[in-house]
């Protein structure tokens, strides 16, 4: 098989020549290992800040599991994982240079359980630092390129991972979603992200952004893939307290038609221009959301055009602060003295509050800084029911409005993000056209609910993500539905094939 | 001017180190004195990435807690977490209780209970260098052996009135903790610790002055002394006509000196919000039961059943109630079948004053048992024995005591050490008049003090007759037989 033969297999389809004995782990992993380095630490899209190398490319605990058991469904299919899931004795950085060189000495239980199946650790991917950003240009490795244009940014802040995998620099990759830090990215790369429903896949060895709204999950090339890691990933762990037994298998989805599935279109996240021009989602993402609801209805669905979600456009509000109310705590153990950055005040050596600040000044970016600031605040004494018990309230009804939603449709769809993928530096002096990004992925991370996102079509030659969520725990009906207008939209998700551009 | 009367209102904080096998978040062993940073994992670490996890048994030693105290037992609680930097918190936040705690009200002896919660406890820091703190140190290590360790914060309400009363309280709330078996309640190895909050306000007034906080008192003695220093202290400011300042305050037991350690002003905003890596804490019907099964009897109740059923006096009733290993030998003794079985007030006294002494004067001869007689060579029923022949007057209580320091430096039964010492009482035939009017001819200097009144010149002729007797005799009718003898 010719390496270009090789990064044209999927993940399951990869996993399957090896299981036939029609292509070696080793090749496999070889032809994407050399890709991945010309990628990383600064070179290339930048995809990646730390890649396997020859010698440490040894075989996953899953692949010594006989051929054709569950154990090594898996086996020998390289893993990108974004940098902030903890892999011992593996640089684990989350985009930041407070954590720069720290090697944890255990493995986050995601990765742990794709490797146990025959994963092999590919790389670490770049992303906004501690998942906070839109673009991957918050990361202190530097910016992520997007495949489709290296004028453009990846999405964020799964950026790395995104990117990796429509470069065809991995066959999948695993990233986190706090936001939309998943789909969105995804979106602007032109591949599938799905996030599952809080609880479903542990956190436990996840570096942390927003306790109560992280959540890991696959970005893949295509709706096949992110059921065959989900089904890897999801399960009870007794390091996380916050996860939960998923109540069934995830199923490969196999359907071709949407017959009698009710797809709801709510109004508040789908509108066209505000009329200043900041808040309406652009007229070719709206074109291609449009079109693909056609492909839905020719499926058999059925547009259900009246639901509301009336909390959502409060979303946004009360996802920055809540979000950063919990980073501002979780990100307090960054204080130099047990791990990472360690910085003295030259003028006061001797002196802790002098480490503190000068360790935090020097380690954290400035959107990091920005949000400890903002969730310091919201927390404070006096202050704490105005911000973050009514952006409680806010997200109980933001839960509430989906729960009344989902009794009237199966699933909603939205755009994934308002946007195709924007120029770096575009957005980067103004945090709010930032946050904007995340305006129809925040509610969904609120209410705890899955979502998917697939590529949908092109606009201005850049790819376009719809959203397909579903109540908590649909997982199954949300892959089944993606997978049956993924085969008949037809998306190529290669920039090469598409618009000639190399990675 | 007429002065005013002041009066102290104290209120305590007790945090109590929880004795399960683990940590509260993570599966790290519990230990002591054990060599540092030997018993830490990335949670306790607070390595990044790592995830808590409620331990079971603290919420149970929690509910015990709360059911001695008689709490209000929440059916939901939560924890919080309460930032702040510290080098010794290595989350950069304590995980705790705020507002919905384990347990809410309650009460032991005369004191109300405010609440009870539960949190992990902070590592250890040692400074390095001649301050001691960690200011001006020439570095402070942290060892995260303690880090993570359960505790179980008691709050009372301000019901305290004096030093005495607040150290005495203490003492009753660590006997009902030991009784219970939920920790060591061990102050000088920190498994107990107490901070006092101290106010004034004159006499008969109901209004609460302003508290002052003072942390981390390491003994019973130096709580008693310090809320006394401090009563001190705010009398002074107040006398001079001064402000009461709210602070918190460190009490220095060897200089007998208070510092300041920060005012209201420098006072940490915790920022406290509720732990999103934790789930409600419900607590169900079987944990409910579960703890009720595992509760014995608490002393308070144990003191008052002994008072009732025995008519022991209620002092001796407590004495034996509050030290459960003296209430444990009395029990045990009194259940021996022994005759003449020793009246159960007697065998009270006899255990808590005669044995307790002789056992804590010498721990070594009393073959190492310190203050626990259950420890020691003398058995239950060997003091059932000891005591019922002397409360039934076949042995004098001077035989008797020379029998217990038998029975402690050797163990034995004393039924043959009196028989074989030939201790027992004299009997109507043998003629202690014979014996007393030598003692008389012995000692006339005496005998004539004690004819004009001196009665305590008795000594040596009572000496005399018992040195004779080998101390078989009666004391009290030896002093008869004098008083007849000297026509008194």
């Amino acid at each position: 098989m010719s390496a270009t033969d090789i990064i044209g297999l999927s993940a399951a389809e990869a996993a399957r020549e090896i299981s036939s004995g029609t292509l070696a782990a080793g090749e496999l992993f070889e032809v994407y290992r050399t890709r991945a380095a010309e990628h990383a630490c600064g070179a290339g899209l930048n995809c990646f800040t730390w890649v396997a190398s020859e010698a440490s490319a040894e075989p996953a605990p899953g692949e010594d599991v006989a051929p054709g058991t569950q154990g090594g469904a898996l086996r020998g299919v390289p893993l990108a994982v974004k940098d902030l899931f903890c892999t011992e004795n593996v640089p684990s950085q989350s985009g930041s240079r407070i954590l720069e060189g720290y090697l944890p000495p255990y493995t986050a239980t995601a990765v742990s359980r794709l490797r146990r199946v025959g994963a092999r650790l590919l790389g670490k991917t770049n992303q906004d630092e501690f998942a906070m950003g839109s673009s991957n240009e918050n990361s202190a490795y530097g910016p992520v390129l997007n495949p489709w244009n290296r004028e453009r940014v990846p999405g964020g802040s799964s950026g790395g991972s995104a990117a990796a995998v429509a470069a065809g620099l991995a066959p999948w990759a695993l990233g986190t979603d706090t936001g939309g830090s998943i789909r969105q990215p995804a979106a602007l790369c032109g591949i599938v992200g799905l996030k599952p429903t809080y609880g479903a896949v542990s956190r436990y060895g996840m570096i942390a952004f927003a306790s109560s709204l992280d959540q890991a999950g696959p970005l893949t090339r295509d709706v096949t893939d992110a059921a065959l890691m989900l089904r890897h990933l999801v399960g009870r762990d007794e390091c996380d307290a916050t996860s939960l037994a998923f109540p069934e298998e995830i199923e490969l989805p196999s359907a071709e038609r949407l017959d009698g599935i009710r797809l709801g279109v709510p109004e508040e996240l789908t509108g066209g221009s505000a009329g200043d021009g900041s808040e309406g989602i652009e007229a070719g993402v709206l074109d291609a959301f449009r079109a693909a609801l056609r492909r839905a209805e020719e499926l058999g669905a059925e547009i259900v055009e009246s639901i509301h979600l009336p909390h959502a456009p409060h979303a946004l509000a009360a996802y920055y602060v809540l979000a950063p109310a919990e980073a501002s705590s979780n990100l307090a153990r960054f204080d130099g003295v047990r791990y990472g950055l360690r910085k003295m005040d030259p003028a006061h050596p001797g002196d802790l509050l002098g480490m503190y600040t000068r360790t935090r000044h020097d380690g954290f970016g400035a959107e990091v800084k920005r949000r400890i600031m903002l969730g310091t605040y919201a927390l404070s004494s006096g202050y704490y029911d105005a911000y973050y018990g009514r952006a409680q309230r806010v997200r109980t009804k933001i839960a509430e409005d989906f729960h009344t939603a989902f009794d009237q449709v199966d699933l909603i769809v939205t755009p994934t993000a308002p946007t195709v993928a924007f120029k770096l530096g575009e957005k980067t002096e103004d945090p709010l056209a930032m946050y904007l990004n995340d305006y129809c992925t925040v509610p969904m991370s609120l209410a705890g609910i899955p979502a998917i996102s697939i590529p949908c079509g092109l606009s201005d030659g850049l790819p376009v993500g719809l959203q397909i969520a579903g109540p908590a725990f649909s997982e199954n009906r949300l892959l089944e539905a993606a997978h049956a207008l993924e085969r008949a939209l037809g998306f190529d998700g290669s920039p090469t094939r598409v618009n000639g551009t190399t990675a | 001017m007429s002065a005013i009367e002041y009066e102290p209102v104290i209120g305590l904080e007790i945090h109590v180190q929880l004795k399960t096998k683990t940590k509260m978040f993570c599966g790290c062993e519990l230990s002591f004195g054990d060599p540092p940073n030997t018993h830490t994992c990335p949670v306790c670490l607070g390595l990044p990435g790592s995830l808590p996890v409620a331990n079971a048994k603290a919420v149970h030693f929690g509910l015990m807690i709360g059911m001695a105290l008689d709490s209000e037992l929440a059916p939901r609680s939560i924890f919080h977490r309460k930032n702040y930097f510290y080098p010794d918190l290595p989350k950069g936040y304590q995980i705790s209780q705020y507002d919905e705690p384990l347990c809410k009200g309650g009460r032991l002896g005369e004191v109300r209970i405010h609440r009870v919660h539960l949190e992990e406890d902070a590592a250890k820091l040692i400074h390095v260098g001649s301050s001691g703190r960690i200011e001006g140190s020439e570095e402070s290590i942290v060892d995260f052996n303690r880090g993570g360790t359960p505790l179980a914060e008691i709050v009372t309400e301000p019901d305290l009135s004096t030093p005495e009363q607040a150290g005495e309280w203490l003492r009753l709330l660590r006997t009902t903790l030991r009784a219970l078996g939920v920790s060591d309640v061990n102050m000088e190895e920190g498994s107990l610790r107490c901070d006092a909050n101290i106010s004034l306000r004159p006499a008969g007034t109901t209004e609460l002055g302003t508290k002052t906080e003072m942390k981390n008192m390491n003994s019973f003695r130096f709580i008693e002394r310090g809320i006394r220093a401090e009563i001190v202290r705010q009398e002074m400011t107040l006398r001079a006509g001064e402000n009461v300042m709210q602070e918190t305050l460190h009490f220095d037991p060897v200089s007998d000196t208070i510092t300041s350690l920060r005012s209201k002003e420098e006072a940490h905003d915790y920022r406290y919000f509720p732990e999103p890596d934790l789930v409600p804490m419900a607590i169900d019907r079987v944990m409910l039961d579960t703890a009720g099964g595992a509760m014995s009897e608490l002393p308070a109740a144990r003191a008052e059943r002994l008072e009732r059923t025995l008519s022991l006096s209620r002092e001796s009733a407590q004495q034996l109630a509050f030290r459960a290993e003296l209430g444990d030998y009395f029990e045990a003794a009194l259940a021996a079948p022994v005759e003449p079985a020793p009246p159960a007030q007697a065998l009270a006294n006899w255990i808590s004053s005669d044995l307790l002494a002789r056992l804590e004067d010498d721990a070594g001869a009393g073959g190492g048992a310190g203050g626990d007689p259950l420890s020691s060579r003398v058995k239950p029923a060997a003091m059932a024995s000891l005591v019922g022949m002397a409360a039934s007057k076949l042995i004098s209580v001077g035989a008797a005591r020379q029998v217990l320091d038998r029975l402690v430096a050797e163990g034995g039964d004393p039924r043959a050490i009196v028989e074989v010492e030939g201790l027992a009482a004299m009997g109507d035939a043998e003629d202690l008049g014979a014996i007393v009017a030598a003692a008389l001819a012995a000692n006339a200097d005496a005998a004539e003090r004690v004819r004009s009144g001196n009665v305590k010149a008795i000594g040596p002729i009572v000496g005399y007759v018992m040195r004779e007797t080998k101390g078989r005799a009666d004391g009290g009718e030896v002093t008869k037989l004098v008083n007849e003898q000297l026509g008194i």
